[in-house]
């Protein structure tokens, strides 16, 4: 199963390393991580990206958890939450498709944002289905290179994430 | 005022009351090393520094108290990295304090120059590069918390060359605040009502405890809680000591090379209690086939231990001290819970003790002078008073088998990693920390090898540690599974050795050899009672091996006895 976690670390050198080793080390996957700056300067999020059985997630989790720098993991799985991510894909453009191209980009709310002779460049955001079915449209005029900032993350509603510090749990019942 | 790193170094471990250091100089030490020549605290200068790390290790489990090492850049620190590791696995608070080149130099390949901060990441709980003088104190005060808190563990400072002497105001903090680091000591009330009520409905209870125990000083708990409630206890290797050995509910050590009734108990129970223990597999065996009919109540001070390997039942995260407390006082007050318990658990415990009357330990009596004879012998002669160390494979599995640990931090043994080379140093370290005890480390022939170097730090600071060398002549462990599954193919288990007696002899210690059975009264004895490090070199019958036996892989039950 695919799972978005969001990690707060302490935005210091090394912790970037902590958090990949984590995973190589023990074997986890990473399908895609994305790291910045927060609100709070001293404090980064990273949106991690993973696959795993409901064991694994737990582990992933605790594992996270552990790590002196982490100062908060949030799973994702039980909130609802958006997500969205953006790409730049460079497709071939010549006069017979550069007005198809040009809709479909509207259509999917995207931008062009660089123009050769013989290609675009577009950027589009979304969720995970829309830039798929869009990536799946244009493949066949033929994608000469992509780049995918892998998803960020957020809570709906009125729920935010809260920068406090780790508490220390009374041993809640999922351990 | 204004001082140098290396000063303020100095002071802040003296503020931590640190008052053994085991170290090694080099040219990145130099600021340091001379700031600690005025210090009291005591420096013991190793002959390797895998020998620091291992020593402030066996300092550490012997005393309870943080062990701390300091060595020099690249290879210096590149050689803590199988004792870190070797704490890591069996979480011993260590700081381990490494130099590095200049600020200006890191990531240049300087000469000695190591990244030890990448390398270690992953066998550390916590490590730091000191990049500011300004910042040295703060570090170390977090260093020594977070070694000794929560789950303790390995620290690694490093410190580079012109941090220790570049200069700065230096007051040592008194408190400590983390915000990302909050270890959870209370277990959760309610899981331990749902616990105490699961263990009351048992029929088949068996405590299952682990270094946790010792960890967390709950040896005393435990024992009242089992006395309380006549609950038959194994232990994990980590865990020997943490329940009296001699104790009439102790099973033994379970696993690999546990007892028949440890492993059966484990196997036929309604409900594993287990304490500080991380179900490894050397303790499970096959986890499909662990203790197929119990429910499981786990109680650790680390969330990540809990249905990592072994699915709980109810997952209590807490100190086990405190939760104990918790458990003896619901004990103590809710008196009509288990009313009916004694009576329940009767059939059980007379099935228990049956096992333990028809499978005791035991071992072939012809033959040749027998390992487990020597450590029977090492035992009454001690009462079971002496600080052990063990090295790796057979020595450790026979002193775990044979020994019976009546203490807790009487074993001192790399039980995650399986670290050879491990106890020599160990032994040093725990001498160091209690200069009057009987420290005696059990070691082979192939182990001892592996770190015999330190016979020089023991003899120079007047450390009279006593080795016992059971030597068969071969790496015994490898070459009883090639015995059992590689048909006696011996590839590279025959190694032969020196003549130990004067290798002892060479480095200004003591050495006696025994070959007879007749005369090991006597040497021990005398050997037991000098006041110099000294190898005993036993000849031990080299075909003997340990039993009983859980091919890796296979279920507790199926066991290969004698």
């Amino acid at each position: 199963m695919r799972h978005t976690i969001s990690v707060l670390v302490e935005n210091e050198f090394g912790v970037l390393s902590r958090i990949s080793g984590l995973f190589s080390g023990r074997g986890f996957n990473i399908e895609s991580l994305c790291v910045a700056e927060t609100l709070d300067p001293t404090i980064s999020t990273m949106t991690i990206v993973t696959t795993g059985d409901d064991a694994i997630i737990e582990q992933i989790l605790k594992q996270l958890n552990k790590l002196i720098n982490v100062i908060k993991v949030i799973d994702f799985r039980d909130t609802d939450y958006v997500s969205r991510e953006m790409v730049l894909v460079k497709v071939n453009a010549d006069e017979k498709t550069r007005a198809e191209i040009l809709r479909m980009v509207e259509i999917f709310r995207g931008k062009i944002i660089d123009v050769s002779p013989k290609t675009y460049t577009i950027m589009i955001t979304g969720d995970e289905e829309k830039l798929r079915a869009f990536l799946a449209l244009v493949r066949p005029l033929g994608i000469k290179d992509l780049v995918r900032t892998g998803p960020i993350a957020m809570a709906r509603g009125d729920k935010t994430v809260k920068t406090k510090e780790k508490q220390p749990k009374g041993g809640n019942e999922d351990g | 005022m204004k001082k140098t790193g290396a000063q303020i170094l100095v002071e802040s471990l003296v503020a931590e009351g640190v008052d053994t250091l085991f170290c090694y100089p080099g040219g990145a030490t130099l600021y340091i090393t001379d700031a600690l020549g005025e210090c009291e605290i005591r420096q013991i200068v190793v002959r390797h520094e895998q020998g620091a790390v291992h020593a402030s290790d066996g300092y550490a489990r012997a005393s309870g108290k943080v062990g701390v090492s300091l060595v020099t850049s690249g290879p210096g620190a590149t050689n803590t990295v199988t004792g870190i590791a070797t704490a890591y696995m069996d979480s011993i608070p260590l700081v381990i304090l490494s130099c590095q080149v200049n600020t200006a130099l890191i990531g240049n390949d300087a000469f000695q120059e190591a990244d030890i901060v990448g390398i270690t990441r992953p066998c550390t709980k916590h490590n730091y590069l000191v990049k500011d003088v300004k910042d040295l104190a703060r570090i170390i005060k977090e260093a020594f918390h977070i070694a000794r808190s929560g789950r303790p563990g390995p620290v690694l400072v490093d410190i580079p060359k012109d941090v220790s002497a570049n200069m700065a105001d230096f007051k040592y903090p008194d408190k400590i605040h983390i915000r990302s680091y909050q270890p959870t000591y209370f277990g959760h009330p309610g899981q331990i009502q749902r616990a105490m009520r699961q263990i009351a409905s048992s029929k088949r209870p068996v405590l299952f405890t682990g270094g946790g125990i010792i960890l967390s000083g709950a040896s005393q708990e435990l024992t009242k809680f089992a006395e309380a409630l006549s609950i038959p206890v194994t232990n994990t290797l980590m865990g020997l000591g943490g329940f009296p050995g001699n104790n009439d509910l102790f099973l033994g050590m379970l696993g690999m090379h546990g007892t028949y009734a440890a492993n059966m108990a484990i196997t036929e129970s309604d409900l594993i209690i287990a304490m500080g223990a991380r179900f490894d597999d050397r303790a499970t065996g096959k986890t499909d086939e662990f203790a197929p009919h119990a429910k499981v109540i786990h109680i650790d001070i680390d969330p990540t231990s809990i249905s990592k390997n072994i699915k709980v039942d109810i997952p209590i995260v807490g100190d086990t001290k405190n939760v104990l407390h918790k458990m003896l006082d619901i004990l103590a007050e809710e008196k009509d819970l288990f009313k009916g318990f004694q009576a329940s658990t009767s059939e059980w415990l007379k099935k228990v003790a049956k096992w333990k009357k028809d499978f005791p330990l035991t071992y072939q009596k012809n033959g040749g002078l027998k390992p487990q004879y020597v450590i029977e012998k090492i035992y009454g002669l001690t009462k079971g008073k002496a600080i052990i160390a063990t090295e790796v494979w057979q020595n450790q599995m026979w002193a775990a088998q044979f020994y019976k640990f009546l203490k807790p931090r009487t074993l001192l043994t790399s039980g995650g990693l399986g670290t050879m080379g491990y106890g020599f140093p160990a032994a040093i370290g725990a001498q160091a920390a209690f200069p009057k005890s009987l420290v005696i480390d059990i070691a082979g022939d192939g182990s001892i090898q592996m770190n015999i170097q330190e016979l020089a730090t023991a003899v120079q600071h007047k450390l009279p540690v006593k080795v016992v060398i059971l030597n068969n002549g071969y790496l015994g462990m490898v070459r009883q599974w090639q015995e059992l599954f590689y048909e006696k193919r011996y590839t590279w288990t025959c190694l032969p050795c020196p003549d130990f007696v004067k290798v002892a002899e060479a480095y200004g210690a003591a050495g006696y050899r025994i070959d007879k059975e007749k005369d090991i009264d006597k040497v021990l004895k005398e050997a037991f009672g000098n006041n110099q490090p000294t190898f005993i070199d036993v000849h031990v019958d080299p075909g003997e091996c340990v039993y009983p036996m859980v091919p890796a892989g296979a279920s507790l039950k199926d066991m290969l006895l004698v």
